[in-house]
Protein backbone atom coordinates (compact mmCIF):
# COMPACT_ATOMS: atom_id res chain seq x y z
CA UNK A 1 0.00 0.00 0.00
CA UNK A 2 2.78 2.36 0.97
CA UNK A 3 4.86 1.38 -2.05
CA UNK A 4 1.89 1.84 -4.33
CA UNK A 5 1.28 5.40 -3.15
CA UNK A 6 4.93 6.21 -3.62
CA UNK A 7 4.87 4.93 -7.19
CA UNK A 8 1.80 6.99 -7.93
CA UNK A 9 3.45 10.10 -6.55
CA UNK A 10 6.53 9.50 -8.67
CA UNK A 11 4.64 8.94 -11.90
CA UNK A 12 2.76 12.17 -11.36
CA UNK A 13 6.00 14.13 -11.16
CA UNK A 14 7.95 13.11 -14.24
CA UNK A 15 9.58 16.53 -14.61
CA UNK A 16 10.88 16.28 -11.10
CA UNK A 17 12.46 12.93 -11.85
CA UNK A 18 14.22 14.34 -14.90
CA UNK A 19 15.53 17.17 -12.72
CA UNK A 20 16.63 14.68 -10.06
CA UNK A 21 18.37 12.54 -12.68
CA UNK A 22 20.26 15.56 -14.00
CA UNK A 23 21.28 16.46 -10.44
CA UNK A 24 22.53 12.95 -9.79
CA UNK A 25 24.48 12.99 -13.04
CA UNK A 26 26.21 16.24 -12.02
CA UNK A 27 27.11 14.73 -8.63
CA UNK A 28 28.53 11.57 -10.25
CA UNK A 29 30.54 13.54 -12.81
CA UNK A 30 32.00 15.77 -10.08
CA UNK A 31 32.85 12.84 -7.81
CA UNK A 32 34.34 10.63 -10.53
CA UNK A 33 36.01 12.99 -12.98
CA UNK A 34 36.75 16.19 -11.05
CA UNK A 35 37.59 15.01 -7.52
CA UNK A 36 40.83 13.20 -8.55
CA UNK A 37 42.19 16.61 -9.50
CA UNK A 38 41.14 18.40 -6.31
CA UNK A 39 43.77 20.12 -4.19
CA UNK A 40 45.55 17.76 -1.81
CA UNK A 41 46.79 20.53 0.47
CA UNK A 42 45.66 20.26 4.09
CA UNK A 43 42.23 21.80 4.68
CA UNK A 44 41.68 24.80 6.91
CA UNK A 45 41.40 22.99 10.25
CA UNK A 46 44.28 20.59 9.42
CA UNK A 47 46.52 23.49 8.48
CA UNK A 48 45.71 25.42 11.66
CA UNK A 49 46.33 22.25 13.69
CA UNK A 50 49.77 21.81 12.10
CA UNK A 51 50.71 25.48 12.46
CA UNK A 52 49.58 25.69 16.07
CA UNK A 53 51.07 22.35 17.03
CA UNK A 54 48.04 20.32 18.04
CA UNK A 55 47.82 18.09 14.94
CA UNK A 56 49.76 15.52 17.01
CA UNK A 57 46.73 15.02 19.25
CA UNK A 58 44.84 13.40 16.38
CA UNK A 59 47.87 11.48 15.09
CA UNK A 60 48.45 9.98 18.54
CA UNK A 61 44.80 8.93 18.91
CA UNK A 62 43.56 5.62 17.60
CA UNK A 63 40.48 6.29 15.48
CA UNK A 64 37.31 5.08 17.21
CA UNK A 65 36.08 3.45 14.02
CA UNK A 66 38.76 1.54 12.11
CA UNK A 67 36.67 -0.18 9.47
CA UNK A 68 36.07 2.56 6.94
CA UNK A 69 36.18 0.65 3.65
CA UNK A 70 37.09 3.74 1.60
CA UNK A 71 39.48 5.37 4.02
CA UNK A 72 40.85 8.70 2.80
CA UNK A 73 38.75 8.52 -0.36
CA UNK A 74 40.63 5.64 -1.90
CA UNK A 75 39.87 2.04 -2.86
CA UNK A 76 42.41 -0.46 -1.63
CA UNK A 77 43.72 -2.55 -4.49
CA UNK A 78 43.39 0.16 -7.11
CA UNK A 79 46.94 1.32 -7.74
CA UNK A 80 46.17 4.32 -9.92
CA UNK A 81 45.61 7.13 -7.47
CA UNK A 82 43.23 9.09 -9.69
CA UNK A 83 41.12 6.04 -10.49
CA UNK A 84 41.09 5.10 -6.81
CA UNK A 85 39.75 8.53 -5.82
CA UNK A 86 37.23 8.55 -8.66
CA UNK A 87 35.85 5.09 -7.82
CA UNK A 88 35.59 5.97 -4.13
CA UNK A 89 33.73 9.13 -5.17
CA UNK A 90 31.26 7.14 -7.26
CA UNK A 91 30.65 4.70 -4.41
CA UNK A 92 30.30 7.58 -1.98
CA UNK A 93 27.67 9.30 -4.12
CA UNK A 94 25.67 6.06 -4.40
CA UNK A 95 25.92 5.33 -0.66
CA UNK A 96 24.92 8.91 0.16
CA UNK A 97 21.91 8.81 -2.17
CA UNK A 98 20.86 5.52 -0.60
CA UNK A 99 21.15 6.80 2.97
CA UNK A 100 19.33 10.04 2.20
CA UNK A 101 16.50 8.19 0.45
CA UNK A 102 16.22 5.86 3.43
CA UNK A 103 15.97 8.79 5.85
CA UNK A 104 13.38 10.42 3.55
CA UNK A 105 11.36 7.22 3.30
CA UNK A 106 11.56 6.73 7.06
CA UNK A 107 10.24 10.24 7.79
CA UNK A 108 7.62 9.96 5.06
CA UNK A 109 6.50 6.53 6.21
CA UNK A 110 6.18 7.75 9.81
CA UNK A 111 4.01 10.61 8.55
CA UNK A 112 1.75 8.32 6.51
CA UNK A 113 1.35 5.99 9.46
CA UNK A 114 0.49 8.89 11.75
CA UNK A 115 -2.09 10.30 9.33
CA UNK A 116 -3.67 6.89 8.82
CA UNK A 117 -3.94 6.47 12.57
CA UNK A 118 -5.53 9.90 12.90
CA UNK A 119 -7.99 9.16 10.09
CA UNK A 120 -8.94 5.88 11.74
CA UNK A 121 -9.46 7.66 15.05
CA UNK A 122 -11.63 10.34 13.40
CA UNK A 123 -13.89 7.95 11.55
CA UNK A 124 -14.67 6.30 14.85
CA UNK A 125 -14.43 2.72 16.09
CA UNK A 126 -16.62 1.50 13.22
CA UNK A 127 -14.13 2.81 10.61
CA UNK B 1 36.42 21.36 8.94
CA UNK B 2 35.82 17.71 9.87
CA UNK B 3 37.26 17.26 13.36
CA UNK B 4 39.23 13.99 13.80
CA UNK B 5 39.20 11.80 16.92
CA UNK B 6 41.47 13.14 19.63
CA UNK B 7 40.86 16.88 19.26
CA UNK B 8 37.96 17.14 21.71
CA UNK B 9 37.68 15.84 25.25
CA UNK B 10 35.01 13.34 26.27
CA UNK B 11 32.89 15.90 28.09
CA UNK B 12 32.71 18.17 25.03
CA UNK B 13 32.04 15.56 22.38
CA UNK B 14 29.60 13.79 24.67
CA UNK B 15 27.58 16.96 25.21
CA UNK B 16 27.59 17.71 21.48
CA UNK B 17 26.42 14.15 20.71
CA UNK B 18 23.49 14.90 23.00
CA UNK B 19 22.64 18.16 21.24
CA UNK B 20 22.98 16.69 17.74
CA UNK B 21 21.14 13.50 18.64
CA UNK B 22 18.26 15.45 20.12
CA UNK B 23 18.10 17.80 17.14
CA UNK B 24 18.10 14.86 14.72
CA UNK B 25 15.25 13.17 16.55
CA UNK B 26 13.30 16.44 16.62
CA UNK B 27 13.93 17.02 12.90
CA UNK B 28 12.68 13.53 11.97
CA UNK B 29 9.66 14.02 14.22
CA UNK B 30 8.73 17.38 12.65
CA UNK B 31 9.57 16.46 9.07
CA UNK B 32 7.30 13.40 9.03
CA UNK B 33 4.24 15.70 9.15
CA UNK B 34 5.13 17.63 6.03
CA UNK B 35 7.38 15.46 3.92
CA UNK B 36 5.60 14.42 0.76
CA UNK B 37 6.73 11.66 -1.56
CA UNK B 38 7.95 13.92 -4.32
CA UNK B 39 10.45 15.57 -2.02
CA UNK B 40 12.26 12.32 -1.21
CA UNK B 41 14.29 12.21 -4.45
CA UNK B 42 15.35 15.81 -3.81
CA UNK B 43 16.77 14.78 -0.44
CA UNK B 44 18.85 12.12 -2.20
CA UNK B 45 20.07 14.45 -4.94
CA UNK B 46 21.00 17.25 -2.57
CA UNK B 47 22.91 14.86 -0.32
CA UNK B 48 24.73 13.36 -3.32
CA UNK B 49 25.63 16.77 -4.71
CA UNK B 50 26.95 17.97 -1.34
CA UNK B 51 28.97 14.78 -0.86
CA UNK B 52 30.53 15.13 -4.32
CA UNK B 53 31.17 18.87 -3.98
CA UNK B 54 32.83 18.34 -0.59
CA UNK B 55 35.44 16.17 -2.33
CA UNK B 56 36.54 19.10 -4.47
CA UNK B 57 39.17 20.85 -2.39
CA UNK B 58 40.20 24.15 -3.93
CA UNK B 59 43.46 25.87 -2.99
CA UNK B 60 43.34 28.96 -0.81
CA UNK B 61 46.28 31.05 0.40
CA UNK B 62 49.44 29.54 1.85
CA UNK B 63 49.35 25.81 1.01
CA UNK B 64 45.88 25.38 2.45
CA UNK B 65 42.78 24.03 0.77
CA UNK B 66 39.12 24.39 1.45
CA UNK B 67 36.01 22.72 0.23
CA UNK B 68 32.34 23.47 -0.17
CA UNK B 69 30.20 22.80 2.91
CA UNK B 70 26.67 23.03 1.54
CA UNK B 71 24.68 23.25 4.76
CA UNK B 72 22.97 26.54 3.94
CA UNK B 73 22.39 25.34 0.39
CA UNK B 74 20.59 22.24 1.66
CA UNK B 75 18.42 24.29 4.05
CA UNK B 76 17.60 26.89 1.39
CA UNK B 77 16.55 24.27 -1.17
CA UNK B 78 14.79 21.76 1.08
CA UNK B 79 13.76 23.61 4.23
CA UNK B 80 15.85 23.92 7.40
CA UNK B 81 15.06 20.59 9.08
CA UNK B 82 15.22 18.62 5.83
CA UNK B 83 18.52 20.33 5.00
CA UNK B 84 19.84 19.50 8.45
CA UNK B 85 18.95 15.81 7.98
CA UNK B 86 20.77 15.80 4.64
CA UNK B 87 23.89 17.14 6.36
CA UNK B 88 23.58 14.41 9.01
CA UNK B 89 23.51 11.80 6.23
CA UNK B 90 26.54 13.26 4.45
CA UNK B 91 28.58 13.51 7.67
CA UNK B 92 27.58 9.99 8.72
CA UNK B 93 28.64 8.51 5.38
CA UNK B 94 31.93 10.44 5.42
CA UNK B 95 32.66 9.28 8.95
CA UNK B 96 31.71 5.60 8.57
CA UNK B 97 32.90 4.90 5.02
CA UNK B 98 35.70 7.40 4.41
CA UNK B 99 37.23 8.01 7.87
CA UNK B 100 36.61 11.72 7.23
CA UNK B 101 35.78 13.09 10.69
CA UNK B 102 36.08 10.93 13.80
CA UNK B 103 33.29 8.74 15.16
CA UNK B 104 33.63 10.10 18.70
CA UNK B 105 33.32 13.66 17.38
CA UNK B 106 30.55 12.94 14.86
CA UNK B 107 28.11 14.76 17.14
CA UNK B 108 30.45 17.76 17.23
CA UNK B 109 30.83 17.75 13.45
CA UNK B 110 27.04 17.56 13.05
CA UNK B 111 26.72 20.42 15.52
CA UNK B 112 29.21 22.63 13.65
CA UNK B 113 28.23 21.81 10.09
CA UNK B 114 24.54 20.92 10.50
CA UNK B 115 23.26 23.05 13.35
CA UNK B 116 25.53 26.13 13.21
CA UNK B 117 26.21 26.26 9.45
CA UNK B 118 22.78 24.86 8.57
CA UNK B 119 19.88 25.56 10.93
CA UNK B 120 21.23 28.65 12.71
CA UNK B 121 22.54 30.25 9.52
CA UNK B 122 19.26 29.55 7.73
CA UNK B 123 17.11 31.15 10.41
CA UNK B 124 19.44 34.16 10.61
CA UNK B 125 19.28 34.45 6.83
CA UNK B 126 15.48 34.44 6.86
CA UNK B 127 15.45 37.20 9.47
CA UNK B 128 17.24 39.38 6.92
CA UNK B 129 15.72 38.03 3.72
CA UNK B 130 12.05 38.50 4.59
CA UNK B 131 12.19 42.28 5.26
CA UNK B 132 14.74 42.70 2.47
CA UNK B 133 12.45 41.16 -0.14
CA UNK B 134 9.90 43.94 0.50
CA UNK B 135 12.55 46.49 -0.43
CA UNK B 136 14.49 45.01 -3.33
CA UNK B 137 12.24 42.20 -4.53
CA UNK B 138 12.13 38.51 -3.73
CA UNK B 139 14.76 37.26 -6.15
CA UNK B 140 17.46 39.80 -5.35
CA UNK B 141 16.73 39.51 -1.64
CA UNK B 142 17.03 35.72 -1.70
CA UNK B 143 20.21 35.58 -3.77
CA UNK B 144 21.97 38.34 -1.86
CA UNK B 145 21.08 36.92 1.54
CA UNK B 146 22.14 33.44 0.36
CA UNK B 147 25.51 34.89 -0.69
CA UNK B 148 26.08 36.72 2.59
CA UNK B 149 24.87 34.01 4.93
CA UNK B 150 26.62 31.13 3.21
CA UNK B 151 29.85 33.03 3.90
CA UNK B 152 28.72 33.64 7.49
CA UNK B 153 27.75 29.97 7.89
CA UNK B 154 31.30 28.78 7.22
CA UNK B 155 32.88 31.46 9.41
CA UNK B 156 30.50 30.71 12.30
CA UNK B 157 31.18 26.98 12.02
CA UNK B 158 34.94 27.62 12.17
CA UNK B 159 34.47 29.82 15.25
CA UNK B 160 32.42 27.05 16.89
CA UNK B 161 35.22 24.57 16.11
CA UNK B 162 37.82 26.87 17.69
CA UNK B 163 35.59 27.27 20.74
CA UNK B 164 35.19 23.49 21.15
CA UNK B 165 38.95 23.01 20.85
CA UNK B 166 39.40 25.60 23.60
CA UNK B 167 36.73 24.12 25.89
CA UNK B 168 38.38 20.72 25.46
CA UNK B 169 41.69 22.18 26.59
CA UNK B 170 43.32 21.20 23.29
CA UNK B 171 44.44 24.69 22.32
CA UNK B 172 43.53 28.09 23.81
CA UNK B 173 40.99 30.21 21.97
CA UNK B 174 43.35 33.15 21.44
CA UNK B 175 45.77 30.84 19.62
CA UNK B 176 43.31 29.38 17.12
CA UNK B 177 40.40 31.78 16.75
CA UNK B 178 42.07 34.33 14.49
CA UNK B 179 43.82 31.62 12.48
CA UNK B 180 40.54 29.72 11.97
CA UNK B 181 38.56 32.86 11.12
CA UNK B 182 41.32 33.94 8.71
CA UNK B 183 41.36 30.69 6.73
CA UNK B 184 37.62 30.13 6.75
CA UNK B 185 36.74 33.67 5.75
CA UNK B 186 38.65 32.89 2.53
CA UNK B 187 37.04 29.46 2.12
CA UNK B 188 33.70 31.14 2.81
CA UNK B 189 34.07 33.17 -0.38
CA UNK B 190 34.08 29.92 -2.34
CA UNK B 191 31.09 28.73 -0.33
CA UNK B 192 29.18 31.94 -1.15
CA UNK B 193 29.96 31.66 -4.87
CA UNK B 194 28.93 28.01 -5.18
CA UNK B 195 25.81 28.37 -3.04
CA UNK B 196 24.60 31.46 -4.89
CA UNK B 197 25.21 29.92 -8.30
CA UNK B 198 23.42 26.67 -7.43
CA UNK B 199 20.43 28.47 -5.86
CA UNK B 200 20.35 30.78 -8.90
CA UNK B 201 20.36 27.87 -11.34
CA UNK B 202 17.62 25.97 -9.51
CA UNK B 203 15.60 29.19 -9.18
CA UNK B 204 15.86 29.71 -12.92
CA UNK B 205 14.71 26.23 -13.88
CA UNK B 206 12.49 25.05 -11.00
CA UNK B 207 11.68 27.84 -8.50
CA UNK B 208 9.18 25.47 -6.88
CA UNK B 209 12.14 23.41 -5.67
CA UNK B 210 13.62 26.28 -3.65
CA UNK B 211 12.04 26.14 -0.20
CA UNK B 212 13.19 29.61 0.83
CA UNK B 213 11.61 31.12 -2.27
CA UNK B 214 8.65 33.03 -0.82
CA UNK B 215 8.74 30.39 1.82
CA UNK B 216 7.81 30.92 5.43
CA UNK B 217 10.23 32.78 7.63
CA UNK B 218 10.42 30.89 10.87
CA UNK B 219 7.44 28.55 10.77
CA UNK B 220 7.12 25.24 8.95
CA UNK B 221 3.53 26.12 8.05
CA UNK B 222 3.95 25.26 4.41
CA UNK B 223 2.69 21.72 4.84
CA UNK B 224 -0.95 22.48 4.12
CA UNK B 225 -0.13 23.96 0.73
CA UNK B 226 2.39 21.30 -0.14
CA UNK B 227 0.16 18.33 0.41
CA UNK B 228 -2.42 19.60 -2.06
Amino acid sequence: MMAFKLKESFSRNRGLWIFAGAGLLVAVLLAVFVSPWASSSPDGLEKVARDKGFAKKAEDTQPAWKHSPLKDYSVSGVRNEKASTGISGLLGVLITVGFALLVGLLAWGLGVRKRNREDAARSGPAG
Amino acid sequence: MHIPDGFLDTRTWGALYGVSGGTTAYALYKVRDRLEGKKIPMLGITAAFIFAAQMLNFPVAGGTSGHFLGALLACTLLGPLEGYLVMVVVLLVQCLFFADGGLTVLGANIFNMGIIAGLLSYYLMMLVKVPLSRRIGEKRALLSSVAIFSWISVVMASAATALELAISGTVPLHVTLTAMLGVYSLIGVGEAMITTIVVGVVLQSRPDLVYAWRGPALTPARSAGEVA
